[in-house]
């Protein structure tokens, strides 16, 4: 195998499992990559990010934190079973990126906050333990906006993180360390969480494949709550059938998590290949049209000529209450985070700001810790939940978000899967988003009605678009697919035939992309 | 609805922020921008709808009760800022009696 980095994570189980490469030797890989790309001080156990000040223009910042030594101790224990004889997985040996949303004992949780830096939780989440249990090679954790909030990765404590396609551009977020990682061949899977969009926009905005499964079907235990119902971990991938894979090992009933959906979840790689032909696709009529950049519904409407094309029926579908997804979402998603992050008082966990009063430390401690999306999110929530404005707001918008369930079951009853832009734009340029909360939010104009919904959702890549500010660079545009509740597996079977007839390669080019080779004086 | 400073710093009471007077200054405008959006959900005739909190309607999940594994005192008390006789510290709460 030539180069690990650039091989898939089918390609790279495949290899291992043949003995043509060792997990070590796969880890290593990766491991030497981010050392001379992401903007790591590669030393120690644990390896970190540099701070902000000190990173570059050409390191794209996936990465807070690289367990290098638990990483290549997991991939010798891997290598180690495998030549005894032992069965393995069917990922066994395959390195991934872990959003530092997600608890993983040996190292750091922060989410992305000042709060809880240097941090070390003293428990695994259930996604991190089956990852283990699955053989999966976790290499660190990834930058995030903070506590989830933020759709471009700016809002991360510790400075922004860089899409591999441009690194003058961001590559959407929350989740945006996850999919720059994967994009930028630091790993070839990641998890991210996705609360309104924060695992698609990014997925759409670096090349991706990235899904958020049905709501309940993937642990929220030992993830860190922003909105608790809507909430939900994912798989980032270059292919479909990677993000499957991935979705595979780790989804599933579990018992420590109260809103687990129980009961069997739907097998998503017997079907994945048996094409679209006879499906009928709804186009969502209210989620087009004003407020999508042209180049985005050009890729948009080449894409549903593809899918017509492998024999799929188009259909045009309304959802009647999607247009109040957006404002909805934005009184829900800050109502919970302004509840969730009330744990954080400067008593269990994390930072402390010592006052004279028990109400006077955790106010300080509140001020010092938290960033200004976080404290923007907290007040709007605070607001929505106080006496006399709890009817008008969170009720009100938990009613709509009734509507718009609705909305989607009667559309099921006359299609099999639902389609729309991932994103109205391709990524945008740092800054560009920052000084107007509402227009960053406008991002999730086109997630949100699924994930109100709590129907599983993907994005893809469907081609390139030029970018409206500069014309002579190309970006990623995604399709997303929803799929009724618990039906991911006819998403994912979707996905896979538009993929094929794609032919998309999710390796990024263009005058200012990040290198695909690995030493630092190679980049740009 | 527009939010005045007064009802910021009401609001960042409640929150338990310390907000400085130019975060009060630059929220106001700002939490009225995206309050005033969200009020679209006004729009909406729903007297009548169910409100929604999970898509599957769960209600009332329970365990087996089982004993299992916990964390240790010590586990737990490791990343707390401040701790005394394995308890978390906090200021005092309560007034000592005069």
């Amino acid at each position: 195998m030539t180069d690990p980095t650039q091989a898939t994570a089918v390609e790279l189980a495949t290899a291992l499992s043949a003995g043509e490469v060792s997990a070590r030797e796969v880890v290593d890989a990766h491991l030497e990559r981010i050392a001379a790309v992401d903007g790591i001080v590669a030393h120690g156990d644990v390896w970190n990010a540099k701070p902000a000040e000190e990173l570059t223009p050409d390191q794209p910042h996936a990465f807070l934190a690289v367990t290098a030594a638990a990483a290549r101790a997991h991939a010798d224990d891997v290598d180690a079973r495998r030549a005894a004889g032992e069965p393995l997985g069917p990922l066994a040996g395959v390195p991934l990126a872990l959003k530092d949303v997600l608890t993983m004992r040996g190292a750091p949780t922060t989410c992305g906050s000042r709060m809880l830096e240097g941090w070390e939780p003293p428990y695994d989440a259930t996604v991190t333990e089956r990852l283990r249990a699955a053989d999966v090679v976790v290499l660190g954790k990834t930058n995030m906006d903070e506590f989830a909030m933020g759709s471009s990765t700016e809002n991360s404590a510790f400075g922004g993180t860089r899409n591999p396609w441009d690194l003058d551009r961001v590559p959407g977020g929350s989740s945006g360390g996850s999919a720059s990682a994967v994009a930028g061949l630091l790993a070839p899977l990641a998890i991210g969480t996705d609360t309104g969009g924060s695992i698609r926009q990014p997925a759409a905005l670096t090349g991706l494949v990235g899904v958020k499964p049905t709501y309940g079907t993937m642990s929220r235990y030992g993830l860190v709550a922003f909105a608790s119902s809507l909430d939900q971990a994912g798989p980032f991938a270059r292919t479909v059938e990677d993000a499957a894979r991935l979705q595979s090992v780790t989804w599933g009933h579990d018992p420590r998590d109260a809103t687990s959906v129980p009961g069997e979840v739907p097998d998503l790689l017997a079907g994945l290949q048996d094409g679209v032909a006879g499906l009928k696709v709804g186009v969502v009529r209210e989620l087009q049209g004003e407020g999508y950049e042209p180049g985005v519904e050009l890729v948009f409407a080449a894409a549903l000529e593809r899918l017509a094309g492998l024999g799929a029926e188009i259909v045009e579908v309304s959802l009647p209450h999607a247009s109040y997804g957006l404002p909805a979402y934005y009184l829900i998603a800050p109502s919970e985070a302004s509840s969730n992050l009330a744990r954080f008082d400067g008593v269990r966990y994390g930072l402390r700001v010592d006052a004279p009063t028990a109400e006077e430390m955790n106010a300080a401690t509140r001020a010092a810790g938290f960033g200004p999306e976080v404290k923007r999110r907290i007040m709007i929530g605070t607001h929505a939940l106080s006496s006399g404005y709890y009817d008008a707001y969170y009720l009100q918008a938990s009613k709509v978000r009734t509507l718009i369930a609705e909305d989607f079951r009667s559309a099921f009853e006359q299609v099999d899967v639902l389609v729309s832009p991932t994103s109205p734009s391709v990524a945008f340029r740092f800054g560009d988003k920052t000084a107007d909360p509402l227009a960053m939010y406008r991002n999730d104009v086109a997630t949100v009605p699924a994930s109100l919904a709590g129907i599983p959702a993907l994005s893809l890549p469907a081609g390139l678009a030029a970018a409206p500010d500069d014309p002579t660079t190309s970006l990623p545009v995604g399709l997303q697919l929803m799929a009724p509740l618990k039906r991911d597996d006819l998403m994912y079977r979707a996905a896979w035939a538009f993929e094929q007839a794609t032919g998309f390669a999710a390796l990024p080019t263009g005058p200012r992309a990040v290198s695909r080779s690995v030493t630092t004086q190679e980049v740009r | 609805m527009a939010l005045s400073e007064d009802e910021v710093r009401h609001v960042a009471r409640l929150a338990r922020l310390a907000l400085t007077d130019d975060e009060v200054v630059a929220l106001a405008p700002q939490l009225s921008d995206i309050l005033g959006y969200a009020e679209q959900v006004g729009e909406v005739a729903a007297d009548e709808v169910v409100a929604t909190t999970h898509p599957f309607a769960l209600a009332d999940v329970t365990r087996p009760d089982e004993r299992a594994p916990s964390l240790s005192r010590d586990e737990v008390l490791a990343g707390a800022p401040a701790v005394e006789q394995d308890r978390f510290a906090v200021p005092r709460i309560v007034a000592e009696e005069g």
